[in-house]
């Protein structure tokens, strides 16, 4: 009897692994035909990357030579494409209109990467990445010296295609529309280390970018445009956004085909004959685009073949990134979800970040960076769904410090572990050197034994490890001990610490200060973000992009929110002064939006209470054009400074105490601080500006200033200190512009001036201010940053800025029921 | 898939995840309130009526950490998946979660 005719479509990954998985059960079953579009054999397209990255040779690559094929008696058909698949008749036919009987047919087509339709895709020099066709044209272009390329699409394949043109010497940048890279593997810490590390490869990164136009010249291309009007110029353009699973021959056959050729559980498609396997497969609804489900697929396929049984029910996938000395790894639901719960660990002299994520005690997802060794087996504990409860503590420092613990209760498990079993990561320390530190110095304390071993002194994961190892050596004798209070739980850190290192490495942005400081959650929370923003604002000035999502909602939309959604709006009154325009220009505003409530604040101004959101930027745009700025009357900033009328009008006033109130308001509005600061002046000692109850007060007397600092008249009433007094006016504005400085600087965030005057002293800030250089110095800087935030954020958002802000995302369901 | 079963739900797309910024939410009006929708720092979107199960605060407004959201208004958490109050408020209440699908960087909002 004549063998059955088993003809494969691709001789791909997958064509040329179910034809092996075949082989291996039944070698002598089936008359194989292979037809493959490529001129050549099979090889392995995952190692395309460091092909082109010029760390291995296409021979080197290749799986089945020709010899596999000849020894195994498959008929190879390299560069013949199939055109059609005659069902009726159960045959194939190739380009050129010859056709080929079947009895069981094989479709292996893989995928075809998707190019973008945009204006100029058809010039020479714009490239996909997807088989060897394509690496040899992206070599010979990084040929031409000085040459650059762009890569559109910051996904695995994007950057590893990068890294590779970057390897041979082009300028590479990746083009990505998300604002993390690789967003389907990475969170945002994650993705934010490989923007760095690939910039230290010498590719560049630009996120956020919707790609325009790509423009050339001669008929080649020479730059792509981006929405926002940039041209990155280039000479190679490599599009690698994606993939659509091959389907023609399928569809055109009339095989049941979603977004890829649907299959059953057997692999078998619409139509008995025929099955098929890879990428251009749909299996449960699921397209995949990696080869370990592609060998799972293949598995099953041999089995139907051949025994007749065999099942596949779907893969659950991890990704690694093939770039030279980049460590990636992720897997599962790396970015937690409903129920999950995070275990976080950060290195940052080894420019490690792990987050292992847990579901109901099991590990559920995992994203490494910088140190994967361990991914393989975090992606064994996921699949298997081992209670890992037992050995959370050790989880994320891998399996062989786990190992060691497995099975055995806490404070045993601690005894158990060998001498030489790493506790501390980060420096390197073993049980046996803190067990004898202990012993051999008398250590009681934590802090003791990270003073003597480093241990627990970085990150502070191994925190809860090293405190078992004191108590386990003395006992009772172990005193737990409280450092600094930290910043949030997501940091063992206090805010002195945050505020000196980010300086002091210089860190400019807020993924940078969770890595360098080995934050323990993954974006931070409500407490931190808004702190480190600050931190941020008031060290680099002109520098550091501000970080809207990361400030409270008054902060981001500049005005206050209400307890009905809607928000009030206070325009600045400088000093409490207006005039006639400034009140018609309010009413207008009021009559013309329906404002509900006008109320005059204990601050000396207007407050326009019940404003729409929607309504803001107009709001705004009216009373701007009356002349009337932001007053921030929600920001932790500089809020109000009120006055008195002093020797204006008073019979009692000694200096022009409303003059200086203006002055000082006009000159340090707009500035962010730990907390709020509101200021006042008052003419004489009477002091009908309650100057004695703000954070900075002014009592002017005959004889020149008093700076009083350090009042609170809200949850504590707090009478100001006499800091300081000056003859000149000028004087006065250096030393209160000195003072807010110094509190800018070193505040806590949250802290108002009386509690950080508690913590550092008055002598402390008087010593600063009365030193003529400290307080010039002082001054400088908070002159410097004015010149970036003496700006009124109303205007900007009536030009248009974050406008998403106050519009709806959509008004589609505006009159459906929810 | 058989052509005549119609899905339950309605879908109706109302934007792409980019239109939100990422640690970030939008808000999308209906005829009986507001339903929020938050984009997280790892990519993911979640949609829940916009208020508050304390006192009805606009969730839209809250900095969004983790999969959770703190209220604008006296800093509950709530998680976005699910809607709960967390934390101390835990039990104490819960928001409603409207579905929603993300189709090739489209979101959907669902109506039963
Ligand atoms: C509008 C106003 C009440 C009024 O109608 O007069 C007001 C309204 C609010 N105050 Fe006030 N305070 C107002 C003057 C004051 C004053 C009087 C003053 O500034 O001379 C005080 C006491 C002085 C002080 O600050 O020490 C005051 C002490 C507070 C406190 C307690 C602060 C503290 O450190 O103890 C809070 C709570 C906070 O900031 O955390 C607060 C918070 C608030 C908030 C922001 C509550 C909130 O978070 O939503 C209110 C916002 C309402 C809004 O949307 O406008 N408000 N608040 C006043 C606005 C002044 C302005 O023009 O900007
Ligand atoms: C550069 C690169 C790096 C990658 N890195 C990884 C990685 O690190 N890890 C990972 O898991 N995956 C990786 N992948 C993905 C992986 O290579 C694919 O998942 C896998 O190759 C898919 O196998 P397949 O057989 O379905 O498709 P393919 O390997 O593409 O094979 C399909 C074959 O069918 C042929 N064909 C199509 N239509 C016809 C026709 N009508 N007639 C004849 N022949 C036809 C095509 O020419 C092609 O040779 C990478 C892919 C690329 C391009
Ligand atoms: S005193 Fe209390 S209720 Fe009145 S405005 Fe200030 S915060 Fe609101
Ligand atoms: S209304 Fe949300 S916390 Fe009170």
């Amino acid at each position: 009897m004549a063998k059955e005719k088993l003809v494969v479509i691709g001789n791909g990954m997958a064509g040329c692994r179910a034809v092996q998985e075949v082989l291996k059960r039944d070698p002598g079953r089936y008359e194989i035909t292979i037809f493959g579009a490529e001129p050549r054999v099979n090889y392995d397209r995952i190692m395309l990357s460091p092909v082109l990255a010029g760390e291995k040779s296409f021979a080197d690559i290749v799986i089945n030579d020709e010899a596999w094929y000849r020894d195994n008696g498959v008929t190879l058909h390299a560069g013949l494409a199939v055109r059609e698949i005659d069902v009726a008749h159960r045959l194939i036919r190739v380009e050129g209109g010859q056709a080929w009987p079947y009895d069981l047919l094989i479709l292996a087509t893989g995928s075809d990467p998707i190019r973008l339709p945009l204006p100029g895709s058809d010039l020479a020099g714009v490239v996909t990445f997807r088989d060897f066709d394509d690496v040899e044209a992206m070599t010979a272009a990084s040929a031409l010296p000085d040459s650059r390329a762009v890569v559109i699409g910051g996904g695995l394949l994007g950057i590893e295609a990068a890294y590779g043109l970057a390897r041979r010497g082009m300028k590479a940048t990746v083009v990505h529309l998300m604002d993390v890279l690789m967003e389907r593997q990475l969170d945002a810490s994650a993705g934010f280390l490989l923007t760095e590390s690939m910039s230290a490869r010498g590719v560049e990164t630009v996120l956020e970018a919707q790609s325009e136009e790509i423009v050339g010249e001669d008929g080649k291309v020479t730059g792509l445009k981006l929405k926002d009007g940039r041209v990155l110029p280039c000479d190679l353009l490599v599009m690698s956004v994606g993939i659509r699973p091959n389907t023609a021959l399928a569809k055109a056959a009339g095989l049941d085909v979603g977004r890829g050729v649907v299959v059953d559980d057997q692999m078998r498609t619409s139509d008995p004959h025929i099955y098929a396997v890879g990428e251009c497969v749909e299996h449960r609804g699921q397209c995949y685009g990696l080869v370990a489900p592609i060998w799972e697929m293949c598995r099953t396929l041999g089995e139907t073949l051949t025994a007749g049984s065999g099942a596949y029910e779907g893969s659950v996938l991890s990704t690694r990134l093939k770039v030279s000395g980049v460590d990636v790894f992720s897997a599962g639901k790396f970015s937690g979800g409903e129920g999950c719960e995070d275990i976080v660990f950060r290195d940052a002299g080894r420019g490690v970040y792990k987050r292992i994520v847990l579901e109901h005690g099991k590990v559920a997802g995992a994203v490494l960076f910088g140190d994967a060794a361990d991914g393989g087996w975090y992606f064994d504990l996921m699949k298997s769904g081992e209670d890992v409860a037992g050995f959370r503590e050790t989880l994320v420092f891998g399996q062989a410090a786990t190992e060691g613990l497995r099975g055995l209760d806490p404070s045993a498990a601690v005894a158990a572990m060998a001498d030489t079993a790493e506790v501390c990561g980060c420096n390197g320390v073993c049980k046996g050197d803190i067990v004898s530190a202990i012993a051999g110095e008398g250590l009681t304390t934590l802090e003791s034994v990270r003073a003597v071993t480093k241990a627990s002194a970085s990150c502070g994961t191994c925190t809860p490890l090293v405190e078992k190892l004191l108590k386990l050596s003395i006992g009772d004798a172990f005193q737990e001990q409280k450092g600094p209070k930290p910043v949030c739980g997501c940091t063992h850190r206090g805010h002195d610490e945050v505020r000196r290192r980010l300086i002091a490495e210089e860190l400019k942005s807020i993924p940078a200060v969770m890595q360098a400081l080995e934050w323990t959650s993954p974006d931070g929370c409500a407490s931190c973000r808004p702190a480190l923003n600050y931190y941020l604002v008031c060290a680099w000035p002109g520098d550091y992009r501000d970080d809207k999502q990361s400030r409270f909602v008054n902060e981001r939309v500049h005005a206050n929110i209400q307890k009905d959604g809607t928000y009030s709006v206070v325009p600045r009154m400088w000093g409490g002064v207006t005039s006639s325009d400034e009140l018609r220009a309010i009413a207008d505003v009021v009559d013309k939006f329906e404002i509900p409530t006008i109320k005059v604040t204990g601050g000396q101004r207007i407050d326009l209470l019940g404003v729409k959101k929607d309504d803001l930027p107009a709001v705004w745009r009216d009373l701007n054009a009356a002349g009337l700025v932001s007053g921030h009357a929600y920001a932790k900033g500089l809020r109000t400074v009120k006055t008195c009328v002093g020797t204006d009008w008073c019979r009692f006033g000694t200096q022009d105490s409303t003059g200086l109130g203006v002055r000082l308001e006009k000159f340090m509005w707009g500035s962010w601080s730990p907390a709020k600061v509101k200021l006042a002046v008052s003419g004489c000692p009477r002091n009908c500006a309650e100057a004695t109850c703000k954070d900075i007060g002014v009592i002017c007397v005959d004889s020149g200033y008093e700076i009083h600092v350090g009042g609170a008249a809200g949850l504590h009433i707090k009478g100001t200190e006499l800091l300081t007094k000056v003859a000149s006016e000028d004087e006065a504005v250096w030393a209160i512009c000195a003072v807010m400085q110094m509190y800018r600087e070193d505040g806590w965030y949250l802290e108002r001036i009386y509690k950080w005057m508690d913590r550092v002293g008055l002598e402390t800030i008087r010593t600063a201010v009365e030193d003529p250089e400290t307080r010039r110095a002082l001054y400088d800087r908070f002159s410097y940053s004015q010149r970036f935030y003496r700006i009124d954020p109303w205007a900007e958002r009536v030009a248009g800025r974050d406008s998403h802000e106050f519009n709806p995302l959509s008004r589609r369901m505006e009159f459906e029921p929810a | 898939m058989n052509a005549l079963v119609r899905d339950p739900i309605q879908w109706t797309d109302v934007g792409a995840v980019t239109d939100i910024p990422m640690r970030g939410s939008r808000r999308v009006p209906t005829a009986d309130g507001d339903i929020a929708i938050f984009r997280t720092g790892d990519g993911r979107v979640f949609a829940l009526k916009d208020r508050c199960p304390h006192k009805g605060g606009p969730l839209s407004q809250g900095i969004v950490h983790g999969h959770a959201v703190a209220c604008p208004l006296h800093n509950w958490n709530i998680e976005l998946a699910t809607g709960e109050a967390m934390g101390a408020d835990r039990g104490k209440g819960c928001t409603p979660v409207v579905p929603l699908r993300v189709e090739q960087g489209r979101i959907l909002l669902g109506r039963a």
